[in-house]
């Protein structure tokens, strides 16, 4: 089966006074039909630019170079600024960061919600509105109809992020994009989101590429995932296995950040990665992780590519066997002092 | 919309009646207007008699009230040069006045806003220079040195256009011209940088993230949003273009209301004065009022307030 959205090496670069910035450098990932990715990776790691390149809605100095980008075995790459926009909000769409101000405070939640149907499937008035109270009341907007004549102002942040995934299925996408759909809410608030976009994903059985820097959204949502640091994807896999086998150092790193239940004891404290990401401006060769990574030798400045350990599991890292062994011994060296003598 | 509505014609009530007492106090800036009126060789009994003439012996909030009354209904005494009534004098000029008015405005709003919409679309562009280079030199230029500059231009060298009078829409033209220009920088740069302020806003991406037509997303989404504060913007410089109307009126020798409060001052026509700077303050209230309404429209967050 064709994956609905297949990247291939997709790289983004922005000029910039300093230098060309390397924000995103040779990313590749598929996501099928029904199925979740989480993009993970800290502040300015390149997510929301992989997905605005997706949507071809870069900043218009960015540029988009990439071998491959098909949705639903169509080449994007191909696609005029016309073709694309008919693309754009029917087939794939996407929810942003921020649900204050993504709405137009000048029209209706009704007017903004019917627009895009109306202009992709030229339906009808009357047959817009229809769809846009079904969809309300599907995202959990009680006396949906009442609300289409509302303005943006008038509801609150969680209400307007319901409003805006409504908007995004409108026209049935195939493929849903979500960068970072929580991050500006409060927690309770980020728990219902976040049930309703998996709930809609089963019902629509759409592709979804979530982007969050939380391992613990990561951990409730994915089906795979992919760890970026400093514009790559530095290890991929299906959840469990990166749960259970983080085996790029970053990746350790990160799940040594946060908290397990059970595991951590109270008060202990939680691991932090010592040093700075890398300046992304210019060529880099090598493991950009080096300068941080406590296992870093020589041949790690050298060429390196992503291998595959294990099938759904490719780490970009050349010691990773190292890695997973030294860490395995250590396991066990924990296991064995922690266990009664 | 109703409630902002009732807010907004209080208050424009009220400052009304402030601008009204400014205005009428403007009589006595001067010393004792009876004095001024009979002129220098009046004698003692001539100042008494013009005193109780026109009723500056009475307590001056009597004379205040009694003014005012009259000039809501429209009636604002006799002119003192002319021997008229004032509201006659006006209503003849004040067509004159608004041709001219309205034309500069919407001169100065057809060259502005597309200018600072190209700019916004090609910050940094050559048109965008252009733009910036107008603006600059618009704000550099003093009026009456533009008027003299067209003058010389249009109606001596290439004699296409009158350099006065206002018979017909000709000499219309070249006063349009300076009064609308001058307000063409202001509106230029409000749109410009409106303009581009939204459009690198977040529902500008979601507009365009639904696929809309660029065309679309620029007049629906951002466009209306980067309007609103030309639209305040508009009403004060329209009474600001009032205001310059009196030079440039004096100037093309245009016979308009703003000429008659430039002749009126210079013959210490009193009741003439008054009466064009209070229809002219009040014109600038309800000018003002009707563009919080049009805001109130454009921008639904203002409505509750
Ligand atoms: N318009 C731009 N001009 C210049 N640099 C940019 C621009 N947009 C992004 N960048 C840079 O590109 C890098 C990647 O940005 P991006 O927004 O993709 O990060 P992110 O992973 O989404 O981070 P966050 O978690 O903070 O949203 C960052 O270093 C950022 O500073
Ligand atoms: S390649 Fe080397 S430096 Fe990079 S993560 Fe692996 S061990 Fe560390
Ligand atoms: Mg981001």
């Amino acid at each position: 089966m064709t994956p609905t959205i297949k990247v291939e090496n997709l790289r983004v670069s922005i000029p910039l006074a300093a230098g060309v910035l390397h924000a995103v450098r040779g990313i590749s990932f598929e996501v099928a039909k029904g199925e979740t990715l989480c993009l993970v990776g800290e502040s300015g790691c390149g997510k929301s630019l992989t997905s605005l390149a997706l949507m071809d809605l870069l900043p218009s100095r960015a540029k988009r170079e990439a071998d491959r980008i098909e949705l639903d075995g169509a080449d994007l790459l191909k696609l005029g600024e016309r073709d694309m926009a008919k693309v754009r909000g029917s087939t794939m769409a996407m929810i942003f960061q921020e649900p204050m101000t993504s709405l137009n405070p000048a029209y209706t939640i009704g007017n903004q919600l019917e627009e895009g149907i109306r202009l992709h499937k030229g339906v009808s008035a009357s047959e817009a509105r229809e769809r846009a109270v079904y969809l309300l009341e599907k995202v959990g907007i009680t006396g949906a109809s009442s609300r289409l004549g509302q303005y943006p102002h008038q509801l609150s942040g969680g209400l307007r992020q319901r409003v805006m995934i409504a908007m995004a299925l409108m026209c049935g996408p195939d493929l849903l994009i979500c960068d970072e759909p929580t991050t500006a809410l409060d927690v309770t608030i980020q728990a219902q989101i976040l049930h309703l976009l998996k709930d809609l994903q089963r019902e629509f059985d759409m592709a979804v590429i979530l982007i969050t820097h939380d391992l613990g959204i990561v951990a409730r949502v994915a089906d795979r995932v992919a760890v970026m640091y400093a514009g790559e994807i530095i290890e991929s896999g299906d959840v469990d296995e990166i749960f259970s086998r983080p085996t790029h150092p970053y990746t350790q790193g990160l799940m040594n950040c946060i908290p397990v239940p059970g595991k951590t004891a109270y008060g202990e404290r939680l691991g932090t990665i010592p040093g700075i990401v890398p300046s992304m401006i210019g060529e880099m060769t090598g493991c950009a992780f080096a300068n941080r990574c406590a296992y870093a030798e020589d041949i790690c400045l050298k060429t390196l590519t992503t291998r595959e350990l294990v099938p759904n599991h490719a780490v970009r890292c050349v010691r990773a066997e190292e890695v997973a062994a030294l860490n395995a011994g250590l396991d066990t060296a924990t296991a064995s002092a922690g266990s009664p003598a | 919309m109703l409630v902002y509505t009732a807010k907004r014609i209080l208050l424009a009530i009220l400052v009304s009646l402030t601008v009204s007492a400014l205005v009428f106090s403007l009589l006595y800036l001067s010393g004792d207007p009876a004095t001024a009126l009979a002129g220098e060789r009046a004698s003692q009994a001539d100042i008494m008699a013009i005193r109780a003439a026109y009723g500056f012996d009475q307590p001056v909030y009597v004379q205040y009230f009694k003014w005012l009354a009259g000039a809501v209904q429209g009636e604002f005494g006799e002119s003192v040069y002319f021997r008229l009534p004032v509201i006659d004098l006006i209503l003849e000029r004040l067509p004159v006045t608004m041709t001219l008015g309205v034309c500069a405005m919407i001169f100065a709003l057809a060259l502005s806003i597309p200018l600072g919409v190209l700019a916004a679309m090609y910050p940094n562009s050559l048109i965008d220079r252009a733009a910036l280079l107008l603006a600059v030199v618009g704000q550099a230029m003093p009026s009456f040195w533009f008027a003299l500059m067209l003058i010389v231009l249009f109606a001596y060298w290439v004699p296409i256009l009158p350099a006065s009078g206002s018979d017909s829409w000709q000499h219309f033209v070249l006063p349009t011209i300076v009064l609308g220009y001058y307000a063409t920088p202001a509106f230029m740069r409000l749109t410009r940088t409106g303009l581009l302020d939204v459009l690198s806003s977040d529902y500008v991406r979601t507009a365009r993230a639904k696929g809309l037509r660029p065309a679309k997303v620029l007049f629906k989404h951002a466009l209306r949003n980067a309007i609103i504060p030309v639209v305040s913007l508009a009403a004060v410089q329209f009474g600001f273009m009032l205001t310059g109307s009196i030079i440039i009126e004096t100037v093309f020798a245009l016979h308009g209301a703003g000429f008659l409060a430039w002749e009126s001052i210079s013959r210490s026509d009193f009741p003439t004065v008054q009466a064009v700077l209070l229809l002219f303050s009040w014109f600038y209230i309800i000018l003002t009022f009707l563009a919080d309404l049009l805001n109130a429209w454009l921008n639904p967050r203002i409505r509750v307030a």
